[in-house]
């Protein structure tokens, strides 16, 4: 077979030699550097994407922390608009009633007031009418009594019109 | 910066120029073996440049005044023969072929026939052959020569080294290479993730990185070589495949682990009486087989590609009758575009093809099974 | 010629196989475009393995 006539040891020889030689200087200069910075490249890239994913964690921590402190914050909030809603409401109402006592009392102060003075009025009318009538009655008994007779018919039928209201 | 490279690129170019020009002059053979015409000068040719060379052509044309002038570069002889090692440049040969050109060292004659170098037996002065054109008074001498494939051996070798641990020095400057290291390093990443990791499994990979993507590259960068004008054909020497072939089988067979070892030769779970066949079985596969489906695969593709890359080649000069100088060669043109854009397909496709079948054979070889 | 005409069995051979190979793995990857990758690795792999035996017994033919 020609193939194998082809064969030369020379070649194969030289060629084992230069596979060899560059192997190892390939090993030594090019593959070991090329592989061991490429491992460390992959290492730093896969610690870069770790701290990544880390740092995203946190943050999603931090913003759950943060949503968590704002609805707390906005409960809080919500709670004391509740509170001094409340607060206004019982004072509105608060003031409503005092004022209402207050005007109720008032009132009562008033009629009371109004009573004593209808009272007073009243009773000033009272001794006017009083005074009026024993002045009248002066005035007529000073007329009429100069007739006795006429004297008694005046004063029985006086006593028996007036009526103390 | 750019202009020291430019300076040191033109530097270079000079003297391969000066060197072809000059050899081209000095070369006086005067043989008017001329033009690559007919089918049986076509296949001739093929197989000539399938073979490995002495020198480095790069074309040869007849000059005017009748003369075959050859271009290209001699390279340094160097064989071993009975008296010992002797060494000079194959322009001594003068491009003859066919054991007529002797050289004389004194001590031994030495001729050339078929890219082979001969030396004749004691006494003789003229080389004679049989009807088979084998010489019968010569013998084939052990040649280290530095021949056209090993000159691309070297080329290939220097390339690497010049691009890879420019790629290394990359990474002493910052994490991401520039320059040709952009273009390297997916392609080391590529060995690595697609070829070394699934096939050896991720404790083991790192060993035999150096040895895979040496091959790797080493493969891919001869195939393409082979693939220039400038007619290597290094991945196309059967000596050159064995060798890488031995590689993987010596590799593999040193690292094999205690169950790959029992599995091979002791197979658990079988008839004891089977056990003998099957280890006998299993050692021809490891020993036998696969290195030679990797050495054959990849030499015989290679050596393929080239013939058919040349015979469609050939359809310029074997077409111009039917169709005319220009139709020829368009049809040939077409024909050996497409084919070369194949072919460059093939070149990565061996060389992933040698590559991963290695990491397979060394990752059956580490695995280690689970004890059930 | 008869060497001619193994070379031409082994080819037939070779080319079958070839085609089941390349059909299968197309199904596959038919039925599950995302394997894809995976799929055309192991073709690839008992292509070559293929191969070589062919281009072995064409080197003995």
């Amino acid at each position: 077979m020609d193939i194998f006539n082809d064969f030369s040891v020379g070649l194969f020889a030289m060629q084992l030699v230069i596979l060899l030689l560059l192997l190892f200087l390939l090993a030594k200069f090019a593959w070991k550097p090329i592989l061991n910075s490429l491992s460390e490249r992959e290492e730093g890239i896969q610690n870069a994407l770790d701290e990544a994913d880390n740092a995203r964690k946190e943050m999603q921590n931090l913003q759950a922390d943060n949503q968590r402190l704002l609805n707390e914050a906005r409960a809080e909030r919500d709670e004391m608009l509740k509170e001094a809603r409340e607060m206004k409401n019982k004072m509105i109402e608060d003031a409503k009633e005092e004022a209402n006592e207050a005007a109720s009392k008032l009132m009562a102060q008033a009629q009371a007031a109004i009573q004593t003075e209808k009272k007073a009025a009243i009773s000033d009318l009272k001794s006017q009418v009083a005074n009026l009538s024993i002045e009248i009655a002066e005035k007529v008994v000073r007329d009429e009594l100069s007739n006795k007779d006429k004297q008694e018919k005046l004063v029985e039928s006086m006593l028996g019109e007036a009526t103390l209201n | 910066m750019i202009a020291k490279k430019s300076i040191k690129i033109f530097t270079i170019l000079a003297v391969v120029f000066s060197s072809f020009t000059s050899y081209a002059t000095s070369d006086g053979s005067t043989e008017k073996e001329g033009q690559v015409n007919s089918p049986e000068s076509i296949n001739a040719y093929i197989k000539h440049h399938l073979a490995d060379s002495h020198d480095f052509a790069l074309y040869s044309y007849t000059n005017d005044a009748g003369e075959r002038k050859h271009v290209g570069f001699p390279l340094p002889v160097m064989v071993w023969t009975s008296k010992g090692l002797k060494t000079f440049m194959s322009s001594e040969f003068h491009h003859n072929d066919d054991g007529h050109v002797i050289v004389d060292k004194g001590d031994v004659k030495l001729t050339k026939i078929h890219s082979k170098i001969y030396e004749l037996n004691e006494g003789e002065t003229h080389v004679a052959f049989d009807d088979q054109h084998h010489a019968t008074n010569a013998h084939k001498v052990l040649d280290f020569s530095i021949t056209k494939s090993v000159f691309g051996m070297l080329l290939a070798g220097l390339l690497m080294l010049l691009g890879f641990s420019s790629l290394a020095r990359g990474y002493k400057k910052g994490a991401i290479p520039t320059g040709i290291g952009r273009v390297l390093e997916p392609l080391v990443l590529y060995v690595r993730d697609e070829i070394a990791r699934p096939n050896i499994g991720e404790k083991k990979y790192k060993k035999f990185m150096p040895y895979l993507l040496t091959v790797f590259f080493f493969i891919w960068i001869l195939n393409l070589l082979g693939l220039t004008p400038l007619g290597f054909n290094v991945t196309g020497q059967i000596a050159v495949t064995a060798c890488l072939a031995i590689f993987t089988l010596i590799i593999y067979i040193t690292n094999g682990s205690k169950d790959f070892w029992q599995h091979t030769l002791w197979m658990p779970g079988v008839p004891v009486l089977i056990r003998p066949v099957l280890a006998i079985l299993e050692l021809a596969g490891f020993i036998l087989i696969k290195p030679f489906s990797l050495l054959v695969r990849l030499f015989a593709n290679i050596t393929a590609g080239h013939s058919v890359v040349m015979g469609i080649a050939a359809l310029m000069i074997l077409l111009k009758a039917k169709f005319g100088t220009v139709g020829a060669t368009g049809i040939s043109f077409l024909l050996t575009l497409f084919l070369s854009v194949i072919e460059v397909l093939v070149a990565f496709l061996q060389a992933f093809i040698f590559t991963m079948l290695s990491a397979l054979f060394i990752g059956m070889a580490v695995e280690e099974h689970e004890h059930h | 010629m008869y060497n001619l005409i193994g070379a031409g069995l082994i080819v037939i051979g070779g080319g079958i196989g070839l085609g089941q190979i390349g059909g299968k793995a197309m199904e596959g990857i038919a039925r599950q475009p995302e394997a894809a990758g995976k799929i055309q690795t192991a073709m690839i792999i008992i292509g070559a393995l293929l191969e070589g035996l062919a281009f072995g017994a064409l080197l003995l033919a």
